[in-house]
């Protein structure tokens, strides 16, 4: 059991008054603590807490600008990841960075290997690897190719090229974000073995449940600063949510659905896959008035495929799209968007908004063509700000005003003006993928709020999510994607978290198919 | 050494590295005129008085100015879509060459020739960028290569017509076409004083530009695509659609360029029509931070250099490529302070 301050000789790793500024943010504010020999530490916060710049900073990828980090008592020189790494630091980043062409030999010696005969040491690495595999439980074949693994064998490969390189700190930044519920129970006793031997682990999450799990001691960030510290047997689950928030979480409660008639239908579809993305492999799907369908899944298991086809990106190549029982004689994003489907994207960086352009040029991206944003051609950029204003209003927007850069908004801010743009043009159906991702709760529960309303007032909404919590909470019906297949329907209720587990991790669709 | 954006650059660096640039610039070019021996605030004086200082030297600069107000506003449009237009030079002879054949083949009277012929060197500038787009869009040829490469099949096809079909049969043996009649040229604007109306065309083409980039969906679109074609896409904007105009909008204002040469100045077509206009405008363009009334002054600003300098290496022992070292220095230089005003250098 660890103490809130780890003695002396036990500390591996000590942050002492960190503080890293970009611009006006201040993402680190002096923060300090100490990770001892053998302990899981969670680093617990929202998305924009601070989490991922302290790491950064830990780890060499940013200079911090003030405060300093000692690993084993020896101070580390900033901003050089190799210095992190020769001190025994290893970070399994969110996105992996693998080559996929290459082996998992391969990928864990990139780097260790002399110029000089780089071959040489082959049989003794693929032994050293096989060893560190059977001893963590990471199972993985050593010369299969990257490109050919699934998500939760690559995680497995970073943390193998993290402890190949004998590192004895392990930082991993929100490892579950993509696995199913039984990969993440297969990693936390991975972590506990690793505990077991002497390894530190430092785990970044904002999921309570993990963190209460996997953690001995947790350290809440909340706008950039420690605000608290607590051992995980001495807390609860509850208090934790209130010190990562500042505020007591309320759920959106939503009413009885009161499901209407079907405004969309996919009829058989496929569509056809993209480099390492699945397509859609014959899916049926019906969205009802006034209903919320969840679907589950996880992550790169077709959702984008859906997601693409319903905005209007990408058309079937079997199958029929249906929308109030008529088959749209083209297909494309303005289609869609005449056919009253209100998207909200995924990246809403990338492809929601355009950032160099102002809040009104982004409030009419989707209706720039015709009135009242524009006439015969000529825009009417005084009726263009109009509705800026309109929606930056009603929807609780915090901006300097219509003419800033929507780059300058948090991304909170960034998906009220994209919900709102979505919502003002009355949406039929709604598809919402990922809408509350990388959100502070306040957000969150604006934009969930918001999402039930539309409901009531008689939309379809598709809710895609890779949180299996935001699914249950919100979804009347729920359906289960997993390699381009989708599940039966379930009522809201009908099946336990576990069960929906093992439709993600692609069990029981073999009847169904 | 890296790079770290910065979300919200302030005027001091907005405005302040822009001028630290041309400071550096001048830094640069007074540093080859001492080392030429020369005295360089007196080097610069006389690239002054020679591009501004008399009456004469001034329309010089205007006339100048002329093809490179066309030709940075080609470029300017094109890389507002991030369509990169290497091809201005193309387009300019195509836009040479409709024009003399319409003036000089069809014999009509000048106030029906004149119009044609503009209009048939927008078509032909506009067609020279439709081929590269088409392919860039259909499939994925990179356009900077194409369009590049177009200029030296038109230079070449310039060449074969004025040793062949278009050699003017009076012409002495030299590679040149047959003469425009007077009145299928552009007049000056003020009779007796050398500035044709070419220049004013250009005046309100920069301003036309401006308007279409700022008040019509065309714009709003031609900059969506260029700033994230991703999310044009996803928002309904036809990306592929948007290109094809803008490159019809980006070949036809070349072109010109190549028309108000002929029409305006020269009267014939050559195969040195084009000091390398077309190439001169990527940097007029891109002085001008692609605003298109600022082409009209870094325009003004190119040609004032050349004229400056021609005159200046008369007067003084410094030789003329220094206005081509100037204008590299002064690109090199406002490029990088684009660069550090939306990123600041870090180290490790």
């Amino acid at each position: 059991m660890a103490t809130q301050d780890p003695a002396q000789g036990d500390t591996v790793l000590r942050l002492s008054g960190i503080t890293k500024r970009f611009g006006a943010l201040t993402a680190n504010d002096g923060i300090s603590f100490a990770l001892a020999r053998g302990e899981v530490v969670a680093l617990l916060g929202e998305n924009g807490a601070g989490k991922t710049t302290l790491m950064n900073i830990l780890f060499g990828h940013y200079t911090a600008d003030e405060g300093s980090v000692e690993v084993f008592g020896q101070p580390l020189p900033p901003g050089q990841p190799g210095a992190a790494l020769a001190a025994g630091v290893g970070m399994v980043h969110q996105h992996f960075t693998l080559a996929d062409n290459m082996t998992v030999l391969e990928n864990i010696l990139l780097g260790t290997e002399p110029l000089w005969r780089p071959r040489l040491g082959r049989p003794a690495a693929r032994r050293r690897v096989r060893a560190l595999a059977r001893d963590f439980g990471l199972a993985v074949r050593p010369d299969a190719r990257v490109g050919t693994l699934s998500v939760g064998e690559r995680q497995r490969v970073e943390i193998l090229k993290a402890l190949y390189r004998d590192a004895r700190i392990l930082i991993l930044d929100e490892p579950t974000a993509v696995l199913t519920p039984q990969e993440a129970e297969a990693l936390f006793l991975t972590l506990r073995k690793m505990v077991a031997q002497g390894l530190s682990v430092i785990f970044i999450s904002h999921k309570l449940h993990e963190v209460m799990a996997i953690a001995s001691r947790v350290l809440v960030l909340r706008h950039g600063r420690l605000v608290g510290e607590t051992a995980t047997a001495t807390t609860t689950r509850h208090a934790l949510a209130t010190m990562m928030v500042g505020a007591e979480i309320a759920a959106p409660a939503a009413a009885k659905a009161r499901p209407g008639n079907v405004l969309l239908r996919l009829e058989g579809v496929s569509t056809a896959p993209q480099g390492s993305r699945p397509g859609l492999r014959d899916v049926d799907l019906s969205l009802r008035a006034g209903q919320i369908l969840g679907l589950a899944g996880v992550s790169g298991n077709g959702q984008g495929a859906l997601a693409d086809l319903l905005s209007g990106l990408e058309t079937p190549v079997s199958g029929e799209l249906r929308i109030a029982g008529k088959a749209p004689a083209a297909w494309s994003p303005r289609e869609a968007l005449a056919a009253r489907i209100g998207r909200i994207p995924e990246d809403r960086h990338r492809t929601g908004t355009i950032a160099d352009f102002s809040l009104t040029e982004n409030a009419v991206l989707e209706s720039y063509a015709h009135a009242p944003a524009s006439r015969r051609g000529w825009m009417d950029w005084r009726a263009a700000r109009r509705d800026a204003e309109a929606i930056i209003a009603k929807y609780d927007v915090r901006c300097p005003g219509p003419e800033t850069r929507i780059r300058l908004l948090s991304g909170g801010n960034m998906q009220k003006l994209i919900l709102g743009r979505v919502l003002e043009a009355a949406p039929r159906i709604i598809l919402a993928n990922q809408p509350v991702r990388g959100l502070d709760i306040g957000a969150v529960t604006y934009v969930q709020k918001q999402l039930i309303a539309a409901r009531d007032g008689g939309a379809a909404v598709l809710l895609i999510s890779e949180d299996l919590d935001e699914i249950l909470t919100l979804s009347d019906v729920i359906r289960v994607i997993s390699d381009g297949r989708l599940s039966l329907e379930f009522a809201r209720g009908e099946k336990t978290p576990a069960e929906l587990g093992q439709w993600m991790a692609g069990q029981g669709f073999d009847h169904a198919a | 050494m890296r790079l770290e954006p910065i979300p919200a650059p302030g005027p001091a660096r907005t405005l302040g590295l822009p001028a630290l640039a041309i400071a550096a610039t001048v830094a640069v070019a007074a540093l080859l005129a001492a080392l030429a021996g020369a005295n360089p605030l007196q080097t610069f004086g006389l690239i002054v008085k020679g591009a501004a200082g008399s009456r004469f030297a001034m329309l010089e600069t205007l006339n100048r100015a002329t093809p490179l107000i066309f030709t940075g506003l080609a470029v300017a449009v094109a890389f507002r879509a991030k369509l990169w237009n290497i091809g201005a030079e193309a387009q300019l002879y195509a836009g040479a060459l409709v024009t003399v054949v319409i003036g000089t083949q069809l014999g009509l009277p000048g106030p029906l020739a004149i119009p044609l012929m503009a209009l048939g060197a927008i078509l032909a500038g506009a067609l020279m960028l439709l081929g590269p787009v088409l392919l860039k869009t259909r499939l994925g040829v990179d356009e900077v290569v194409t369009t590049l490469l177009l200029n030296f099949i038109m230079a070449l096809f310039i060449s074969w017509l004025l040793e062949g079909p278009l050699k003017d049969p009076m012409g002495m043996g030299w590679p040149k076409s047959p003469a425009l009649p007077r009145d299928a040229r552009l007049p000056r604007i003020v009779e007796g004083l050398r500035l044709h109306w070419g220049f004013a065309m250009a005046l309100i083409c920069a301003a036309g530009v401006w308007l279409i980039q700022t008040r019509t969906t065309l714009g709003y679109e031609i900059r969506a695509v260029g700033q994230n074609p991703q999310a044009a896409r996803f928002a309904g904007i036809p990306v592929g659609r948007v290109l094809v105009k803008t490159a019809l909008l980006s070949g036809g204002l070349a072109a010109l360029a190549g028309f108000s040469e002929v029409a305006g100045l020269k009267g014939n077509l050559t195969s040195d029509l084009s000091p390398g206009f077309g190439y001169t405008g990527i940097v007029v363009a891109m002085l001008a931070l692609l605003h298109p009334l600022g082409v009209v002054v870094s325009a003004l600003f190119v040609a004032g250099i050349f004229v400056g300098a021609d005159s200046m290496s008369r007067a003084a022992e410094v030789p003329t490529y220094i206005a081509d070292i100037l204008l590299a220095a002064a690109l090199l230089f406002m490029v990088l302070a684009i660069l550090l005003t939306r990123f600041r250098l870090v180290r490790g």
